[in-house]
């Protein structure tokens, strides 16, 4: 199978090992990458905050881009890349004379002909079932927390992907791979996203109860498929235990990472090395309260009736 | 030879301030056909009638033309002034020229030019209107009653009080309907089913009441006055005429773990049961899904028990027919299911329903209230079955939501989360109610005190604001909303929670419909002819609609619902024969080709394939023809017919040419 | 958030824009979708939040306190119009540049700084950022987009 490919200024930066770990994966499934060259950045949180034109603008480019390829679907493995390319063909699609209007933008005509998917989405296609038999090396001893984040299955109108509250493809594929996903209650709620740099406390309060909501409910590792939450969640979680006195002590690994495990691709071939947060024993970790004894509670901080 | 009156009204000066009606008048009187014409200033009032009377006599006029109103308002009147002077009724025709012309237009020249003209459209069709008769219509005096909630139990026995024979069908083992299965109702707290069940034994003894229950209307054919009913009865498998109710069966039965429909799965039944212990009738049935000698003839330990010898595996569903003059539609509702999606409705995925033991909906807390419930009234969790101490109560979840529920308002939920509140604190005291709600509807009488009571005297905890999303922590429910009002964001952590979800018409409402030739909105609640002034008829003659069948509604609004459709029925009953309009449909049978495409087309089934023979019986030619009793005079078939062979009555296609060429 | 979501909304519909513009809470937002996802109303309240971010700075009545995130996103476009992609070393120099006047602290600038060898370490740094080769093109789009709305 061969498709077109959209790393995003993420895969590119300082997630460049999602992007190894999602070629080495996808290569052992035989599922070619063909990059857009000159592809753009997409304009992420900035674009949609400061100018709404250029929001629509800067995927459209991309979409563009890919169509010159003549390929019909597009992988942007970071949701927030995905949104904004599904957003823009959206508002587009309904909308002739916007088309026309942000063709003439962008230099280049976006006919609509491209469809852009997830990582999630192109190992649904490769097929579950065929990931399953291709699996040398379950993953019996993971229980990872399955985490999606926010733009993969939301806003739903936009990118129309499994369920925005109780989704489960996640779930499905990393059982597949032999791992025992857990049940838990922050899947879907913000680790703070872009704001990273810009608003530190957010990510650390956010991302901190997504971590300590997954320890509570057994899991010893957690899965993601965003690369933004990959660096909230390790990147950033020295910092987060510092902050709470925590001990989470998670490896974040991305779902092309367990996909690569499964089938028997080596770590380091897979960028896990390359992670803040380094895999160990998993067994150690499940029955680890956090550092200060109680358990951190998950709920808003207001208003505790 | 035309003599035609004119009769042009000033209507005060709703008509006279745009259009010059001694003008009208005076061009009225030159047209050909006509005899006379006056103008007045009411000539809807006594003396404007009277002066139409005199007119008739003096001037020996055979037709009228009243130039003034729509006829919406007031052709009945004119009619029957024309007819009290001898003149057939349907030789009267009205020219609208006030909402057609001096309500929508300024110019007073051009308004007057134009009443003239609709005027000389309207003598034109006069000219060609033929003298006709009301057609009678005799009528069978049974009703049949659809539904046996407290609305159909309503209006069933208001008809049968009355004199005449009910049919009542209902499609649970018994009648009772969701009422049966509550607790308390608002704002009384009276016990539901101590009001209801005297009623439910009134109409299962009524001597004019056959109650069919297990069954479902199969078909219906005819016409108000004519109704023929089929009516499935289905296999029970208990012969209900020998069974005593005594009980010895569904206490052997070994089949104890069916969720009971009844307790909206909140508790168990067995595989022959009876709903509840005060059924009507008070005999058994037997699940066909789960009974082990039906799907594997095995067990078979009922029949044995039974003394009376009323297990009967072999039934079979059964059609029967009866015979109406009238059908009273009462079926009631069921709640949005959220825990599925369905089309539009996407569930609430966020509040867990399904995935958490404890959160439930408001009839499964009913229930669980009930002191014949399957918790004999004891709140407990679903989950382990301890005393909640906090329970929240979350509004509005399915109403009031267009992106992934239903736009309207359940109505009742309001009042019933109040009183689940009170419920909930007169049985564990030290428990606390939460509800958030968006807006408190509690219009009824007694009804605001009934709901300040609740937060005042029963302590109950009101937040405005939505709930956005429960998670399980620690066998507790963590709910996760808003307190506008205070303008944060609000957690409450709950031991149960209760989800007042949106009403929505039973299930398969559309297909009976269908069947009786009643429309039905976007949500499936059946349409009535008029919002305000006809709330309980239909636009299909002799079918009637009462209770949450037709909008969301409480019981006070039911039971008067299911009384004003009774006294319809007992309108329709009223007359020796039933006359309709006689503006219907006529075929000519000798031009008509029988290809019938005016009997696939005819939305009211009023349309037959019949024969034509001579006296002695021959047969000469197959036809279409028109039952008078059915047709609404719609002009679907005139439309369609490729021989021009149908015609509308008072409408024919000469007159309308006529009428248009008056213009020219 | 000083103001709830539902609070903005509300002062629009009342005509007090000038109070929706002026809060922290549009800028405290991280654009997670919920809202809109939530509303039964179908109100769009990401996007809301997206024009009056939009609009605060058209209008120069952006919140004092939330200079530092508006320097982040100003930073960040910047470097995408002149770079075609971005370059993160970049990035952090001008918003840090860009908000020390706000934060006026020695700590805000070298923060971050700790982070270079680890993400050196592990092969995730990039002193120089990956460009587009025609970036005059996306100079033409930023320059098409200046003022802001679709037509």
């Amino acid at each position: 199978m061969k498709i077109a490919y959209y790393p995003g200024c993420a895969l590119h930066g300082s997630s460049n090992d999602y992007e190894q770990s999602l070629r080495a994966c996808l290569g052992k499934l035989e599922t070619e990458l063909q990059e857009i060259p000159e592809w753009i950045c997409c304009g992420a949180t900035a674009a949609h905050s400061l100018n709404h034109k250029l929001s629509i603008a800067l995927p459209a480019r991309n979409l563009a881009l890919a169509e010159q390829q003549g390929m019909e679907e597009m992988l942007a493995p970071c949701p927030m890349c995905s949104m904004q390319l599904l957003k823009a063909e959206k508002l587009m699609s309904g909308d002739a004379s916007l088309r026309k209007e942000i063709s003439s933008v962008v230099e280049a005509p976006i006919s609509g002909k491209v469809k852009v998917v997830n990582l999630i989405q192109v190992l649904q296609k490769v097929g579950v079932e065929r990931i399953k038999a291709a699996v040398k090396k379950p993953l019996a001893e993971l229980k990872p927390a399955c985490y999606y984040g926010c733009l993969l299955t939301r806003p739903p109108d936009i990118v129309s992907f499994d369920d925005p509250e109780q989704p489960s493809s996640l779930e499905t594929l990393v059982s597949a791979l032999g791992a025992k996903p857990v049940e838990w209650n922050y899947r879907t709620e913000c680790c703070g996203a872009g704001m990273t740099m810009a608003n530190e406390d957010t990510v650390l309060e956010l991302s901190h109860r997504i971590l300590t909501d997954a320890q509570e409910h057994g899991a010893n590792c957690l899965v993601t498929a965003c690369p933004m939450c990959h660096v909230n969640l390790d990147m950033k979680q020295r910092d987060i235990e510092r902050r709470y006195g925590a001990r989470h002590n998670l490896t974040v690994y991305y779902l092309s990472d367990l996909v690569g495990l499964a089938l028997g691709i080596a770590p380091e071939n897979l960028g896990i090395n390359r992670h803040f947060v380094p895999p160990r024993r998993a067994e150690a970790a499940a029955t680890q309260p956090t550092a200060t004894g109680a358990v951190a509670s998950s709920a808003a901080p207001a208003a505790k009736v | 030879m035309s003599r035609i009156g004119v009769f042009v009204c000033w209507c005060g000066e709703n008509i006279a301030r745009t259009v010059d009606v001694a003008e009208v008048a005076k061009a009225a009187g030159q047209l050909p056909g006509v005899r006379c014409a006056v103008h007045y200033k009411y000539m809807c009032s006594d003396p404007g009638q009277a002066m139409i009377r005199e007119k008739i006599e003096s001037e020996k006029l055979d037709g009228l033309v009243v130039a003034s109103c729509s006829p919406h308002m007031h052709l009945k009147t004119f009619r029957k002034a024309a007819q009290r002077a001898g003149i057939n009724p349907y030789l009267v025709e009205m020219a609208n020229i006030r909402e057609h012309c001096s309500w929508v237009h300024h110019d007073r020249a051009k308004a007057t030019e134009k009443a003239i003209e609709i005027i000389g459209m309207a003598v034109e069709k006069v000219r060609q209107d033929h003298a006709l008769q009301p057609i009678r219509v005799p009528v069978t005096r049974r009703a049949l009653v659809v539904g046996g909630g407290v609305a159909g139990i309503q209006a069933a026995l208001d008809i049968a009080d009355a004199g005449y024979e009910v049919v009542m069908i209902e499609r649970e083992p018994s009648i009772g309907g969701k009422m049966a299965g509550l607790s308390e109702t608002f704002p009384t707290l009276d016990c539901s089913q101590c009001i209801l069940t005297p009623r439910m034994v009134e109409v299962g003894q009524h001597p004019r009441i056959k109650l069919y229950t297990y069954s479902e209307v199969e078909g219906v054919d005819g016409f108000i006055g004519n109704f023929n009913v089929k009516i499935r009865q289905k296999a029970r498998y208990v012969d209900i005429t020998k069974c005593t109710g005594c009980g010895e069966c569904w206490n052997t039965c070994p089949l104890k773990r069916n969720p009971s429909e009844f307790d909206y799965k909140m508790g168990m039944r067995t595989a022959i049961y009876i709903p509840f212990p005060q059924a009507v009738p008070a005999r058994p049935v037997i699940d066909k899904n789960t009974c082990a000698k039906l799907i594997r003839n095995g067990c078979g330990l009922c029949e044995k028990k039974c003394q009376a010898g009323a297990i009967n595996f072999k039934d079979t569903d059964k059609i029967v027919e009866e015979k109406v003059g009238a059908i009273v539609v009462a079926t009631g509702y069921q709640l949005y299911n959220i825990g599925k999606q369905d089309g539009k409705l996407a569930g609430y995925g966020e509040y867990g329903y399904g995935k958490y033991k404890d959160v439930i909906d408001s009839l499964q807390f009913e229930r669980l209230v009930s002191a014949s419930g399957p918790t004999g009234g004891v709140i407990k969790r679903p989950s382990d079955g301890k005393e909640p101490k906090s329970v929240v109560f979350i509004s509005c979840v399915g109403s009031r939501d267009n992106a992934k529920g239903l736009s309207y308002c359940s109505k009742i939920c309001c009042m019933y989360t109040a009183k689940h509140t009170m419920l909930y604190k007169h049985k564990v005291h030290d428990g606390q109610a939460h509800v958030f709600y968006m807006d408190i509807r509690s219009g009824g009488k007694g009804y605001e005190e009934f709901v300040r009571r609740a937060i005042e005297q029963d302590g109950a905890k009101y937040y405005r604001g939505r709930v956005s999303k429960i998670t399980e922590q620690n066998g507790k429910l963590i709910v996760r909303g808003a307190d506008t009002l205070a303008g944060t964001p609000l957690t409450v952590e709950a031991d149960l929670v209760v989800l007042a979800t949106a009403m929505r018409p039973a299930e398969g409402v559309t297909d009976l419909a269908r069947k009786l030739n009643v429309g039905y909105d976007e949500n499936g609640f059946l349409l009535e002819s008029h919002p305000k002034l006809r709330p309980v008829e239909t636009n299909a003659a002799g079918v009637f609609i009462c209770g949450a069948c037709h909008s969301p509604k409480d019981i006070p609004e039911a039971v008067a619902q299911a009384s004003a459709a009774a006294s319809k029925v007992q309108v329709t009953f009223a007359a020796e024969e039933l006359t309709r309009e006689p503006e219907i449909a006529q075929i000519n049978e000798q031009t008509c080709a029988a290809c019938y495409t005016c009997y696939r087309t005819c939305p009211y089934h009023a349309i037959e394939q019949a024969e034509v023979r001579t006296p002695r019986g021959v047969f000469v030619k197959k036809t279409a023809r028109v039952n008078p009793g059915l047709c609404m005079g719609c002009g679907t078939c005139v439309a369609v017919c490729p021989s021009k062979s149908a015609e509308l009555e008072g409408f024919t296609e000469q007159e309308i040419y006529s009428m248009v060429e008056s213009l020219a | 958030m000083d103001v709830m979501p539902n609070q903005l909304v509300r002062m629009l519909q009342l005509g007090r824009a000038e109070d929706a513009l002026r809060s922290n809470a549009i800028w405290i937002c991280v654009s997670c979708q919920t809202c809109s996802t939530r509303c039964p109303k179908e109100v769009d309240c990401a996007g809301i939040m997206d024009a009056l971010r939009e609009l605060s700075l058209r209008r120069g009545v952006v919140s004092p306190d939330q200079e530092r995130v508006v320097a982040f996103q100003q930073a960040f476009l910047n470097n995408i119009r002149r770079n075609g992609r971005l370059d993160e070393i970049e990035l952090i120099a001008e918003f840090k540049l860009r908000a020390l006047p706000h934060e006026r602290s020695l700590g805000f600038l070298l923060k971050d700084a700790g982070l270079a060898p680890e993400l050196q370490k592990r092969k995730k740094l990039h002193l120089r950022g990956e460009k587009v080769d025609d970036r005059a093109v996306v100079r033409r789009i930023f320059e098409r987009c200046a003022d802001g709305e679709p037509k």
